[in-house]
């Protein structure tokens, strides 16, 4: 087995205003190996990028351990920051120099050579399809074609763990979906990534693992099925029965874990937790009955309505 | 695409920071190009409108300079104090400037700390780029004071002692620049307007650059106030190597006050952007 991309154990940051502490990250375990798009999900103030801070070397933890590719972020910031690369919320490409040059300077940052900068910087723009805006300063790109060379200027010197802080935050939809096919093809390539979303959508588009932090603990992590099914949202699974409905209904109303049947002519419409089994439980109930079945079609519930049955309804600051 | 299949750089971890700060440098000079309009605009500014009025308009309209010395004489005392208060502005614009930026809503020092090197690092090659930006901005003025002024004006500019005009120089940009650093990661930038009216105007005036500090003997509480300022220091220095024969302050003096101010102010400014950028 390879060496995690990222490994976490009890990790914590607390600030102290005045008399109080604030727990931003409150021991928190994460594994990501080498290869996963990882997203990191949350709500605001959930911890996400006081996380991630600290795995770029930015934050201090006040307790536990991160090592990031294989390097312990606190004994050796230096050589974590060779390894990873984050694109942050905010535009902090460097507005006194062009396009190209915030690419040229970041390659000669991490050791390479000026030809080599200057001609991955190119291949890179030419990529990304910016090749045009390589000698535009920063206030002549669009904020989607800034996020595309913000994303071009972290993967320069080609680092083991690329972090993305909310990286279709604002943004209108056709800038996202450019984006999530690049970010696509960066992880098809093998690239590993680490992401922070509210985007639902975009979590479960892209990521293979999900971690979903609140109050700066993880509360439910694997992969998007399952965290659906730790969720305890619901699916709704519809049967469609060759006649009336509406016995069966009664009868799936008292399956331990219906919480909802209901007949409409000669559908059933069943709300379940815990799928296991129970298309085969309908159909012997649908038999019992006298009805056979035509069609089944099942509505696995969102990751949205598992987020918010993770974090809660409140509305937060 | 093959992002992922491009080779990392195989250079130790020790020599990239050797090759990370010259990067830095680098990056700055490339900015400095871009404006060098600017730069020279604001080296040049206030050393040729206090020559012009103080070395040219006064004479001519009869209101020399100082009483009991003469226009040439006068001329002669302004060279290194203008020099010195260019290296000291300067130095401080360069570094406090952007860096006030950088640490503002953007953010951008989020990104240059992302640099594979200790953070530390990226302070001390602030004070580095600064006090490059301060020493040329300094010999901007020698061109300024020996061509403009009054007929039989001329002041006389000599170097005495190069090295130690070289010695006062250097640590008179990196004193500087260092204190650009300081304040840069000090300042609240929506205060920053009222603190560069509070710190350049005394600076300026009370830094021994039109009088040297011997002559302040008049007033002795003043003569004594004014060594808080670190451009008394950088003037008188600078008087020592080109205008020896003039008074100024003892050589053990002012290299003292220069060198120990720098490592002080340096040490605190680098301490204090650490822990600005690292949370």
């Amino acid at each position: 087995m390879t060496a995690a991309a990222i490994e976490t154990h009890d990790l914590r940051k607390s600030y102290a205003y005045g008399p109080h502490t604030i727990n931003a990250v409150n021991g928190i375990d994460l594994l990501v190996r080498p290869g996963r798009f990882f997203g990191l999900l949350g709500p605001n103030g959930a911890g996400k990028s006081t996380t991630i801070g600290m795995l770029t070397t930015r934050i201090r933890p006040t307790g536990g351990r991160a090592v990031v590719a294989g390097v312990d972020v606190q004994r050796n910031p230096v050589e974590v920051r060779r390894r990873v690369a984050v694109v942050t919320q905010r535009n902090t490409m460097d507005r006194q120099i062009s396009v190209l040059e915030n690419l040229e300077f970041r390659g000669r940052y991490f050791g390479l050579g000026r030809k080599e900068s200057r001609r991955r910087a190119l291949a890179l723009l030419e990529e990304f399809g910016i090749a045009d805006k390589a000698d535009a300063s920063l206030d002549e790109v669009s904020g989607g074609q800034a996020r595309r060379a913000m994303i071009c200027r972290a993967v320069m010197h080609r680092p083991e763990v690329l972090v993305l802080d909310e990286p279709s935050a604002g943004v209108d939809p056709q800038t996202r979906l450019h984006l999530w096919e690049l970010l696509g093809r960066l992880h098809a390539e093998g690239q590993t990534v680490l992401l922070t979303t509210h985007h639902l959508e975009e979590a479960e588009t892209l990521c293979d693992r999900i971690a979903i932090i609140d109050h700066g603990r993880v509360v439910a992590g694997g992969t998007v099925d399952e965290i659906k099914t730790a969720s305890g949202a619901e699916s709704v699974f519809t049967v469609v029965f060759d006649g009336e409905a509406q016995p069966a209904a009664e009868t799936a109303g008292k399956l331990p874990d219906v919480s909802r049947a209901e007949a409409d002519g000669r559908r059933l419409r069943v709300h379940a937790a815990d799928a296991a089994g129970l298309v085969g439980e309908l159909a012997s109930i649908g038999a019992d009955h006298g009805l056979s079945i035509l069609d089944v079609s099942t509505l696995r519930p969102s990751l949205e309505a598992a987020f918010l049955n993770l974090t809660g309804r409140e509305y937060r600051e | 695409m093959s992002v992922v299949a491009l080779p990392q750089s195989t250079i130790s971890t020790r020599r990239i920071a050797w090759h990370t700060f010259r990067a830095m440098l680098v990056r700055d000079l490339r900015v400095l190009r871009g404006q060098l309009g600017s730069l020279l605009t604001r080296s040049v500014m206030q050393p040729l409108a206090f020559t012009f009025v103080f070395t040219y308009v006064m004479p001519k309209i009869g209101m020399a300079g100082t009483p009991g010395v003469d226009g040439r004489g006068f001329a002669t005392i302004l060279v290194p104090g203008l020099v010195a208060i260019t290296i000291a502005i300067q130095g401080i614009m360069a570094v406090t400037m952007p860096l006030l930026l950088e640490f503002s809503y953007n953010r951008e020092i989020e990104d240059r700390a992302m640099a594979p090197v200790p953070i530390w690092l990226i302070g001390v090659a602030k004070i580095t780029s600064g006090a490059l930006q301060a020493l040329a901005a300094g010999a901007l003025v020698f061109p300024i004071v020996l061509l403009v002024h009054a007929e039989d004006q001329a002041p006389y500019v000599h170097v005495y002692s190069w090295p130690l005009f070289i010695a006062v120089a250097l640590l008179s940009a990196l004193l500087g620049s260092a204190s650009g650093l300081l304040l840069g990661t000090v300042i609240d930038i929506k205060r920053a307007q009222q603190f560069f009216a509070v710190v350049v105007t005394p600076m300026t005036m009370l830094g021994c650059v039109y009088y040297s500090w011997s002559t302040l003997g008049p007033l002795p509480w003043l003569q004594y106030a004014v060594l808080l300022n670190p451009v008394v220091y950088m003037s008188e220095g600078l008087r020592a190597s080109l205008t020896p024969q003039l008074a100024h302050m003892p050589a053990i003096a002012f290299m003292s006050a220069l060198a120990g101010g720098t490592v002080i102010v340096g040490w605190a400014a680098v301490t204090r952007f650490v822990a600005r950028v690292v949370d």
